[in-house]
Parts: C-alpha cells; sequence; structure tokens
C-alpha cells in the first residue's frame, strides 16, 4: 500500500499543482463552488474569494446561507441585494453579498415585464409570492442569475459564488429549462385561455379541470394560479432567452467549476456524482477542495499541513497493521493506549484516503487540495486567512506553523 | 430508563438535523435499537438517494417496503424495514382513496402538481406527512422512524400542516393538514429527535431548530442526539520525551520516528476532546434536552457490524436516562 502520503504529495505538496487553484481565481471571471450540505462550501467560497482580492483583483462572493457567525464577519446584516465591502489589508478589493431569491427573481420580472403595471401584478400575485420558496430549483436558478447579473452589470473581475446546500445542488443546470418548461406549461396554456378567447370547447375542459383541483386544494388557490399565469403572459421568451444566456456563460471559458467536499463515504459519492453531472453538461471540474481532513500521523504526511511538510518521514513504510498490532499486544498499558490511539486516526486517514483516491482520479487533471480539521469553525477573516494557507500555500507558509 | 418503554413511548419518531451530522446513520441506530428491545420499525424516507440501505449493507430502496434488518437470531430481534416516499406516489393513492383517481394520473403526468404545489406551498410536505400519518394509524410497525430532509427544510416541512391550514381553507388537503397538525401535536404519539455534532455551527443551529420546532410547529422534543463523539483513552501524553518514557516503562522500544507520531496523535485526540467537551456543555447549558452521545468510529465505514455496535451504545445511554417527567 501506498499509504495517504502519496495522494498528498501528488495533491496538496507540488507547487506547481496547488499553484494551479491559485491561476483559476488569477484569470477566471467566475468561480462556482459546489458540492453537497456541511462540507464548508461557504467557507471555501469566501476563502476563494479572499486570495482574489489578495491577488490585486477587484472581488465579489455570493453566499448562501452562511453560519451566523461568518455572515457577520463578511458584514452581512440580515438580506440585502447589495453586496457590501469588507476592508482588509490586501491590494484588491474584497465585497461580499448573500442571496435573496425573492428579490432577484422580482428584478427579472421588472426587468422583462411589458409594462410596469404587468411586473406590479405579478409581484402582487400570491402564486408568484409562492414561487421563489415552493418550486425546487428556484434557488439554484437564482444563485446563477445573481452570477451572470453581477458579471454583466457591474465591473467586478472575479464573482464567486456558493451553491445552494440541497441535495440537487447542481439543480441550476438544469433550473432554467425547468422553470421555463414551468412558465410554458400545458395547464397554463389551458389556464389563460379565456384571455385568448380561443375555441369554447378546450375551455370548457379546461375549467372543468380546474374545477376538479379546486375540490382538492380550494377554490382561491386555483384563483391565484390562473391569475398569475395570464399576468405572466408574453413574459416567457424573455424569461428563455435570458436562461440560455445564463446556460452559456457557465459553459464559457472565463468560469471555472470548484467541487468541494469532506472525505466521508457518503459525501465523496455525492462529489462524484457532481463531477458526473457537470460532466454531461459539458463543464470540466477546475479544482477540488477536501475539508475535514484527519491527519495520518507516522504515515507519511504531516496531516497537520495537509502534504506541506513531510513530517516524520523515516517511519513512512510504518503501515496502520504495525501500530494497530502493537496496540492490541500492549491493550491494557499507557503505551498501548498510545498505539491504540495512532493506529485509530492511521485507520481513519487510510480509509479517507482510499475514498478521495478515486474521486481525486475523476476531476483529474484538476489540482486537489486537502484541508485538515482546523481547530475551530471559521468565523471571521483570520480565520479563513488560515484555510487560505491550506488551499493556496505560499512558500512562506509553508512549514511556517 | 428502559429502553423498551423509551420507545413505546410515541409511534413516529421525526430525525432532524443538519448536513452532515449523521442524521442517517442515527436514524438507522435507532430503529436497529428499537428493534433490538423487539419492536418492529419501519424507516421511512422522503428525500430519495441516501447513504441509509449502504448502513445495512442493501441495495437501493424504493417506494415499496424493504427488508433492511432481519430480526430473529439470539437477541429475538424485531425486523427493520425501510421505505421511501415521494409526493407524486402519495398524491395518487391519496386521490385514488378519496375517489378521485380519474384525475390523479392526470395531475400527475402533466407535471401539474408544481403548479399546485406552488400555488399552495407545502402540499407536497402535507401528502407525505399525510402518508406517514396513515401508516402510523394502521400501525404497519410497533415504531415509525421517519428521516427528516435537512436542517432548515425540517422546520418548513414540519411546519406545512399550520401553513396550509391558513392556505387551504376548505376541501380534503385542509382535512388532511388538520389531521396531519394533530399527530405533530400529539406528544405521546410522535417526538422529535434532533441530531448533531460537538462543534460550534452545528451546536448553534441545533439550538435554533430545536426553539423554532417547538414555538412554530408546537412538536415535542425528545433527546438530542451528539453524534461523533471520541471515546476517551486514558493515560494520553502529548510530548516526546513523555512518550518515550511510558514505552520504557513497559519494556517497549520505540521505532524510529513512533514517538513523533504518537505524541502528536495523542496531542491531536486530547486537543479534540476538549473542544468537544466545550461544546457539549454549551449545548448542554443552550438546550435543556437530555443528550444521547453517540461515539465516533475509528474502525470502519459504517456498515451492519457497526451499527449493531452503535445500536447497543444508544440502548445503554438510553438505560441511563432519567425517566420521562410526566
Amino acid at each position: 500500500m501506498t499509504g495517504p502520503a502519496a495522494g498528498r504529495a501528488d495533491a496538496a505538496g507540488s507547487p506547481e499543482v496547488a499553484g494551479a487553484l491559485a491561476d483559476l481565481v488569477a484569470e477566471r471571471s467566475i468561480i462556482v463552488c459546489c458540492g453537497s450540505g456541511g462540507v464548508g462550501k461557504t467557507t471555501a467560497a469566501a476563502v476563494v474569494a479572499l486570495e482574489g482580492a489578495r491577488l490585486g483583483r477587484n472581488t465579489v462572493v455570493v453566499t448562501i446561507d452562511p453560519a451566523k457567525r461568518l455572515a457577520d464577519a463578511l458584514g452581512l446584516k440580515g438580506l440585502t441585494d447589495t453586496p457590501s465591502r469588507i476592508e482588509g489589508d490586501w491590494p484588491g478589493q474584497l465585497w461580499a453579498t448573500m442571496l435573496d431569491t425573492k428579490s432577484t427573481f422580482d428584478a427579472l420580472v421588472v426587468k422583462y415585464a411589458a409594462s410596469p403595471e404587468q411586473g406590479e401584478r405579478i409581484l402582487a400575485n400570491r402564486f408568484y409570492r409562492n414561487i421563489s420558496g415552493a418550486l425546487s430549483g428556484t434557488q439554484e436558478y437564482m444563485a446563477m442569475e445573481k452570477l451572470y447579473e453581477l458579471h454583466d452589470e457591474t465591473d467586478f473581475d472575479l464573482v464567486v459564488v456558493d451553491t445552494p446546500p440541497t441535495r440537487h445542488a447542481l439543480d441550476f443546470l438544469d433550473a432554467p429549462r425547468r422553470l421555463s418548461r414551468f412558465l410554458d406549461h400545458r395547464l397554463f396554456r389551458l389556464l389563460i385561455v379565456p384571455s385568448r378567447g380561443i375555441v369554447k370547447a378546450v375551455n370548457v375542459a379546461a375549467q372543468t379541470f380546474l374545477r376538479t383541483v379546486s375540490r382538492v386544494v380550494g377554490g382561491d388557490v386555483v384563483d391565484d394560479a390562473v391569475a398569475f399565469f395570464q399576468a405572466f403572459e408574453g413574459m416567457e421568451e424573455g424569461f428563455r432567452q435570458r436562461a440560455a444566456r445564463v446556460n452559456e456563460l457557465l459553459a464559457a471559458d472565463g468560469t471555472a467549476f470548484v467541487l468541494v467536499a469532506s472525505p466521508r463515504r457518503d459525501t465523496v459519492e455525492e462529489a462524484h456524482f457532481f463531477a458526473e453531472r457537470l460532466g454531461e453538461a459539458g463543464i470540466a471540474v477546475r479544482g477540488l477542495v477536501v475539508n475535514r481532513v484527519h491527519p495520518a500521523f507516522g504515515l507519511g504526511a504531516d496531516g497537520g499541513r495537509g502534504g506541506g511538510d513531510d513530517g516524520p518521514g523515516a517511519i513512512t513504510a510504518m503501515s496502520a497493521a504495525g501500530a494497530a498490532r502493537r496496540a492490541e499486544t500492549l491493550a491494557g498499558t499507557a503505551i498501548g493506549g498510545l498505539y491504540r490511539n495512532l493506529a485509530e486516526f492511521q485507520a481513519v486517514a487510510s480509509r479517507e484516503h482510499a475514498h478521495l483516491a478515486g474521486l481525486a482520479e475523476a476531476v483529474a487533471p484538476a489540482p486537489v487540495v486537502w484541508v485538515p480539521f482546523l481547530r475551530s469553525d471559521v468565523h471571521d477573516i483570520a480565520g479563513l486567512g488560515e484555510v487560505a494557507g491550506y488551499v493556496f500555500p505560499r512558500a512562506a507558509d509553508v512549514g511556517g506553523g | 430508563m428502559d429502553p423498551e418503554q423509551f420507545f413505546a413511548a410515541s409511534r413516529l419518531v421525526i430525525v432532524a438535523g443538519k448536513g452532515g451530522v449523521g442524521k442517517t446513520t442515527v436514524s438507522a441506530t435507532l430503529a436497529r435499537a428499537a428493534a433490538l428491545t423487539g419492536l418492529s420499525t419501519l424507516i421511512v424516507e422522503v428525500e430519495g438517494k441516501s447513504g441509509l440501505p449502504a448502513v445495512f449493507g442493501q441495495g437501493e430502496l424504493g417506494y415499496d417496503e424493504v427488508v433492511l434488518a432481519a430480526g430473529g437470531g439470539p437477541d429475538g430481534a424485531a425486523d427493520v424495514r425501510a421505505r421511501t416516499l415521494t409526493a407524486d406516489a402519495a398524491l395518487v393513492e391519496y386521490l385514488r382513496d378519496h375517489g378521485l383517481s380519474r384525475i390523479s394520473r392526470r395531475l400527475v403526468s402533466s407535471g401539474a402538481l408544481d403548479v399546485v404545489a406552488t400555488a399552495a406551498p407545502g402540499i407536497k410536505d402535507i401528502l407525505l406527512l399525510g402518508k406517514v400519518k396513515q401508516l402510523v394509524r394502521e400501525g404497519v410497525a410497533d415504531l415509525i422512524v421517519l428521516d427528516a430532509p435537512a436542517a432548515g427544510h425540517a422546520i418548513t416541512f414540519l411546519q406545512s400542516a399550520r401553513s396550509l391550514i391558513d392556505t387551504v381553507n376548505v376541501g380534503p388537503i385542509n382535512a388532511q393538514a388538520r389531521d396531519v397538525l394533530s399527530l405533530l401535536e400529539d406528544h405521546r404519539q410522535c417526538q422529535v429527535v434532533l441530531v448533531t455534532i460537538p462543534e460550534e455551527t452545528p451546536v448553534n443551529e441545533a439550538v435554533e431548530t430545536a426553539f423554532s420546532l417547538e414555538d412554530r410547529v408546537g412538536i415535542g422534543l425528545g433527546p438530542i442526539v451528539v453524534n461523533g463523539v471520541y471515546p476517551p483513552i486514558e493515560g494520553l501524553v502529548v510530548d516526546e520525551p513523555a512518550v518515550a518514557a511510558t514505552a520504557d516503562e513497559a519494556d517497549v522500544s520505540l521505532r524510529p520516528g513512533e514517538a513523533v507520531a504518537l505524541a502528536s496523535a495523542a496531542r491531536f485526540r486530547l486537543d479534540r476532546s476538549a473542544l468537544q467537551a466545550e461544546q457539549v456543555a454549551r449545548l448542554h447549558a443552550q438546550l435543556p434536552l437530555s443528550q444521547l452521545r453517540l461515539p465516533f468510529l475509528f474502525s470502519a465505514e459504517i456498515g451492519p457490524a457497526e451499527l449493531d455496535e452503535l445500536a447497543r451504545v444508544m440502548l445503554a445511554e438510553i438505560d441511563a436516562l432519567a425517566g420521562l417527567p410526566q
């Protein structure tokens, strides 16, 4: 067995590879961080944005549902659609904003409404007000819409976006299409028949159907929906075109997707799934950040540094089984306890390494960085800086502590 | 308290927690623990594909029930079964049971459920919860464990009944919502078990979720499960000379470099254990719920053997709880 050392050296250890992630930040204009819930995506997005500012770029990060203390550190006091600037000792600029699905959608409606009255009628509709919360994929779609807007209509050099922490985190790939389909629904066609004055017979069929639906959910609900689809008439095409442009932007050269994962079996499986889905959409993963990696004590890499330092390299050959055997023969003694502890961490590290090896291969040649367990959760700029030390290792940081 | 009494205290246990805290593992552990006391259990999933069958060493789940862990054996355990519910399937069933099968296929196949669900948010949730309620009422198992959607959505999910009663004020959906609400509010039938890990953000979110569930849903909270706690190891020392001295005492010769590895691994364990203890204490101070602590498993990825180990720890933890205040 090669042990985790090999993977780590390949991953974060070599400066060329580690540099590749910094290159993305230096060269691309959009970086999308995606991955399943609870893997540290928001933190990764903030770290990437911080690096952008450090490289002298005018950077904005769009976060989704950050933990409260991190939100405070980023100056995000409640939902606001306007980015706020974070002052700090870096040559570029760092701005942050939190996604507000509803107001992003509102802005789109206003933009594509044929008249201010049409816009107002839609915004006031109860059915419309439910869409952002109830229609799955809307949050994902609006995250991408926000990204497009920030890229297209502002002068930020780099837009970094976090994706929603849902099981369906990649729904944004087809959310625009799904939304168009929803707005263009057959039922919608039936519903707007009265306003178009088409054949009476169709109208009757539609009315019968609606009456039956009303029996289940009540008449008010159906009336709201009908009013919404009538108000929306004529706007579908604008939405469709916009969605197509968003999708083009996601697949463009200036856009890079970074996959964020943790080394557990289930999250690694989901990361594989994400990489596949992105691949199907013609999008390559340009980087992989693995958070919360256990250190591999005595297996050749000092896990604390994620490969920056080979640590006690002399015992690279000592397999996890060695410590485990000693733990068993010395059970019940103090030294036996020390061996048991070592063996336990080596078992975890080997397992994590095994999970990650396949993932690194699946995203190759994308650079891979490992971020170890940290002493505490990241909730300030200093904490982001600490993570940045692993994600973007500099000569000065390596082995520096 | 007696685990049998504990599990018999409610027919439905809803397991909730944020992503990454091991909610699915805990659902499986609770179910297996209950089965070990002789109660037949059914795990219900509502979010589609999860790691649940893998924990039992099985393939994918579907709408139809499967047995994940057969009972019997020396323990006289009962079966653990599982199934996945989807809103579409629940809707078809619901309409059929209410004499509306004629429109059910059309509603689902035309995708109109999406339109209706947008008109009345929470309708998919209520269809799922309505199905769960039906399972509880039919007594398909002694205990039903519902693996709820992750954190934020769990509150919306469980709140759906209350919101729908306002949106849809007549008809069968309204009746369904009232029915579901009465189940959720009945503390003898239903309780929520929250899951967290002993780290800062998950603890904060567990506290927030607990208060939201009590205030906004009126649902009863059972003990909170603290997952992934490092089991203690006695006598760890964290610097090389002390490690060397410990080895000398036992007449063990260390291989080159081993003292560093042993010492740094010990330091890591003790550091993290201290952080975990801090968070467990903070959780205890902020949330007046009993805690059931499950160990972090170093040995292997969770499969059937590890699940049994966790289930036995769970039973011991329940045993150590004080009786329920009545």
